[in-house]
Order: C-alpha cells, then structure tokens, then sequence
C-alpha cells in the first residue's frame, strides 16, 4: 500500500460526532419529556397537537428533502445546462467532467442561475439527482479556472458527503419543535373551552399545553444552535475535501476570500428571494461577523468564518508540500 | 462512501487501478486487426498537479526517469487549459510495449510517491486511413477505458466510439456508463 497524503482531520471528525451526539440526545430528551408530561396528565388535545406536529414535520421534512432538487432549482431559478449550451456550460462541463473522474464519483446535472451574486451551491437527495448550481455571475467573476474549480470542488464534495440528507435528519427535530410550539400556541388562543372541561381531572397543574410550548421552545432553541454547528462543521469538511481532491488548497482559499469580499457588496437580488438557499450556499449571501472573536453572528451563522476556513487550508497546504 | 463517512463528512481520496493498463498491447492488435487502427506511438498520462515542492521533485523525477530509460523514446511535458498536466510519451510506432511500459512507470511513481489520488487518465492514440485520431482513454479510478474520437469543431465521431467498443470489448474492460466518456479536447497527440 502507497503512503497517503490525506490524512483525515480527526479533531474536525470528533467535534462533527459529538455535535450529532448531542442532537441526538436533545432529540431523545424531548420525546422522552412529552411522553412524561402526556402519560402524566391523561391529555388526549394535548398528545393530538404532538402527533398532528409529528405528522406535519415528517410531511414537510421528506416533502422538502424529495424535492429539494426542484425546490431549490426554481427558487434559485436555474436552468439545467449541457455542454452545448454556449461557452459558459462548456467550461463548467469541462472541469466538473474531470474532477467527477478524478473522485471517481458520478457526474451530478449541472445548472447556471442568472444572477450577479457570486456563488454555487449542490442540492439532491442522492448522487443520481444531485444538481451543482452556480451562478453567471460567478462564471464571469474574475475567479480564474483554477479558482472555479476549487469552487466546483467544493460543492461536489457536499454531494460526495451527502450533506442535504444529513442536514434533513439534523433538521428535523427543530422542525417538529417548532411546529409543536406553533399549534400549542393555537390550541391556547383557540382551545380554551376544550380545556376548561377537562380541568377536573388534573386540578393545580399548570396547562399541559403551556408546558409542551415551553419544551418545544427549548428545544427548538438547542437544536438550532447544534444544527447551525453541525453546518459550519460540514461546510469545513467540504473545503478539506474539496482542497484535497484538486491538490490546490490554495486556490480555493484564494477563491473564498474572493468571493466572500464581493458578497459584502450590495446585493441586487432580493434578500428575500435569496434566503431560502442560504444554507447550500457556498458562501452565505449575509454579511458576515466582524472578524475573529466569539460573537452571536458565528453562533448563528451556516458557515464558518472566512479565517476559520483560510485557516485550514493553508494547514492543508502545508501537508501537501511535505 | 460507507455509512460512517457519510455521518462524518469524509471522502477517501479514490485510488487508482494501475494493473489494467497491460491488458493495451492486446487490445491494440485487436484494433490493428478489425478495424485497421495503428498506434501512433504517442501515449500521455494526465494528473492534477498539487501544489507545492514535493509533487514537483516527484514530476522531476519522473521526467529524468522517462528520459533516460528509454533511448527511442522522449518525453514531453505540457498543462492544458484546466489546470491538468500531460506527461506525453512518444516512441515508435512499432514499439507500443514499450510506450505502455513508460505510461505506467509514471504511474507507479506518482502512486509511491502519495500522489495516486491526483491521476486523472491515461491517452494513447490510433490512426487510420478512415479514422484521422482515435483516443483510448483510461480512466484511473474506475479502472475502465473508452474511446475518444475527435472530430473537427469539437464533435465527437460517436460512430467511431460505439465501433471501437465493440471491437476491443473482449480486450479491454470500457467503462459501462456513457456519462463517463468525457471529451479530452486538444489532449497530446489527438
């Protein structure tokens, strides 16, 4: 066996693991404090409102997950492309054709979105219909073919990684918490008579309902914050990959600074309308934290910091000329 | 990508397959026999360069070892308008064993030196009174071939290709999935 030069990050995989860890203990803590609350109380509109808001979640969630493809080609209102659909498809089909070869994976459909924000992203619920998005106006930046395929790169290692399946499940739990804190809230506004007849048979207690809303809001809260974690974690995951699949950690780190100096210019797109694909973006369309430091906006965001990711790339870099 | 690296967001790099490249030589008196393809004695392997020094001592390597090795042959270095370098090999026409045993010299060094994940293809070209340049294309990491038959314009005499792969079908395992037969425009030699 030949030496490798591609060391996988441990530590990145450890934080990656523990992250899902936690999910999936907020995911087993809630469940578990539902169960109590409802087996405790004998509240038969309270246990219909978690199944309705389990139902509705898993529609939502598989709904959003089989055609995310779809969904996300019209809201980005892209059009799939072939090689023979002018210079730009031509050069996009040229270097994804290739690096496709080189990870030996299959080749995702490729797309261009008319818009002058400078950005890609990769959406699909399996390989066979994955579809790489970019932007014109990241065609006719002035990231050079080497730069744009550390982009595509990237972006094809979220397909590789399987990333939207992953972010689904990671999701899904915050969705059904969020729903449950959105009809509790209506049985409360709405359900008032439902309730009063039935306070016989748990008199004192707090109203089951508020104590679900209150769980669910709780929970909605941890989970967002890990779900954003988890994000930033696989967005670093698929620079690695990405920068190791080219040999070029370097370009990507060059495109990445180009890229994201640009999305701090004013927009012309609705912010409205770019929103929704924030999370596949390659770069988030936001502006971004002030630099470096602990702050509410890199709690918060799907991406980790320009530094972060430069960071790491050049520690890529590093490895390579050894 | 197993289950586990799925969840953890990894990809290992694929490795290439180098032992199907002996299985040429057959296939190219398959060529020469049915379809009256001869080969041109040129030959070229394709990699992505990484960055930094040590992939360049080990492409220098490869380049001093080709050009010694041989006393027919010679050996040319070129990068194309992706980014991808060409080691091209030429040697007589006659002489493919020997063109086919240098193809795989850089192989097996870039492979030892960590650097198997970077290759991309292996080209070596036929021609014909009929066929002005047929490619046969060897993709690493599928470990499969296919033909590439440019036309002028960059058109694909997709004839030619389907013809070939019938023809060298016994010799050569060709990659099954069409997706995969990517053009190399303007690749050393075609």
């Amino acid at each position: 066996m030949a030496k490798t030069r591609y060391a996988p990050d441990r530590g990145l995989t450890a934080r990656m693991t523990l992250t899902m860890f936690l999910l999936g203990v907020v995911f087993v803590a809630f469940i578990t404090v539902l169960v109590l609350i409802l087996g405790a109380t004998n509240r038969v509109s309270s246990g219909g409102i978690v199944f309705i808001a389990v139902i509705v979640g898993l529609a939502l969630g598989i709904g959003s997950f089989w055609y995310s493809d779809k969904i996300a080609l019209s809201t980005a209102g892209a059009q799939v492309v072939t090689p023979q659909d002018g210079p730009d498809a031509a050069r996009l089909h040229g270097i994804v054709d290739r690096l496709t070869a080189l990870a030996n994976m299959p080749k995702p459909r490729l797309a261009i979105a008319r818009s002058p924000m400078l950005n890609a992203f990769a959406t699909g619920r399996n390989e066979k219909t994955s579809v790489l998005v970019v932007t014109t106006g990241l065609l006719r930046s002035d990231l050079d073919d080497r730069e744009l395929e550390a982009v595509l790169a990237h972006e094809l290692s979220h397909v590789a990684h399987k990333d939207v399946a992953v972010m689904t499940i990671a999701s899904f739990i915050g969705i059904i918490a969020g729903l449950l804190v959105r009809f509790a809230f209506y049985s409360e506004l709405f359900g008032g008579g439902g309730r009063s007849n039935n306070n016989n048979n748990n008199g004192g207690a707090l109203p089951v309902v508020l104590i679900v809303l209150v769980v669910g809001v709780v929970t909605y809260a941890v989970s967002f914050l890990l779900i954003r974690l988890l994000s930033r974690y696989r967005e670093l995951a698929a620079d690695r990959a990405g920068a190791l699949l080219t040999g070029q950690p370097s370009a990507l780190a060059s495109a990445l600074q180009k890229v994201s100096g640009s999305m701090n210019a004013i927009p012309t797109k609705d912010l409205r309308a770019a929103e929704p694909l924030n999370a596949f973006y390659f770069i988030p369309a936001f502006k971004k934290s002030e630099k470096g430091g602990f702050s509410l906006n890199n709690l918060f965001s799907t991406h980790p910091s320009l530094e972060r990711r430069l960071q790491q790339l050049s520690e890529i870099s590093e490895q390579l000329s050894k | 990508m197993g289950f586990l690296d799925t969840i953890l967001g990894r990809t290992k790099p694929a490795q290439p397959n180098l032992d199907e490249l002996f299985a040429l030589p057959t296939a190219a008196i398959t060529l020469e026999a049915g379809m009256d393809l001869k080969p041109t004695g040129i030959g070229s392997v394709c990699f992505r360069a990484t960055e930094g020094k040590a992939f360049g001592d080990i492409e220098k390597d490869v380049r001093e070892l080709l050009s010694m090795g041989s006393d027919t042959g010679s050996v040319e270095v070129s990068t194309d308008t992706y980014g991808y370098t060409w080691l091209t090999c030429k040697h007589a026409p006659d002489d493919f064993e020997a063109l086919v045993t240098d193809l795989h010299a850089v192989n097996s060094s870039l492979q030892a030196g960590g650097f198997g994940p970077q290759l991309l293809c292996t080209l070596v070209t036929f021609t014909s009174d009929t066929v002005h340049r047929l490619g046969i294309v060897y993709l690493y990491k599928q470990g499969t071939f296919y033909p590439f038959a440019p036309k002028a314009g960059q058109q694909r005499d997709n004839a030619v290709e389907l013809q070939v792969r019938g023809a060298v079908g016994a010799d050569l395992k060709i990659e099954p999935d069409l997706s995969r037969w990517f053009a190399v425009w303007g690749a050393p030699g075609l």
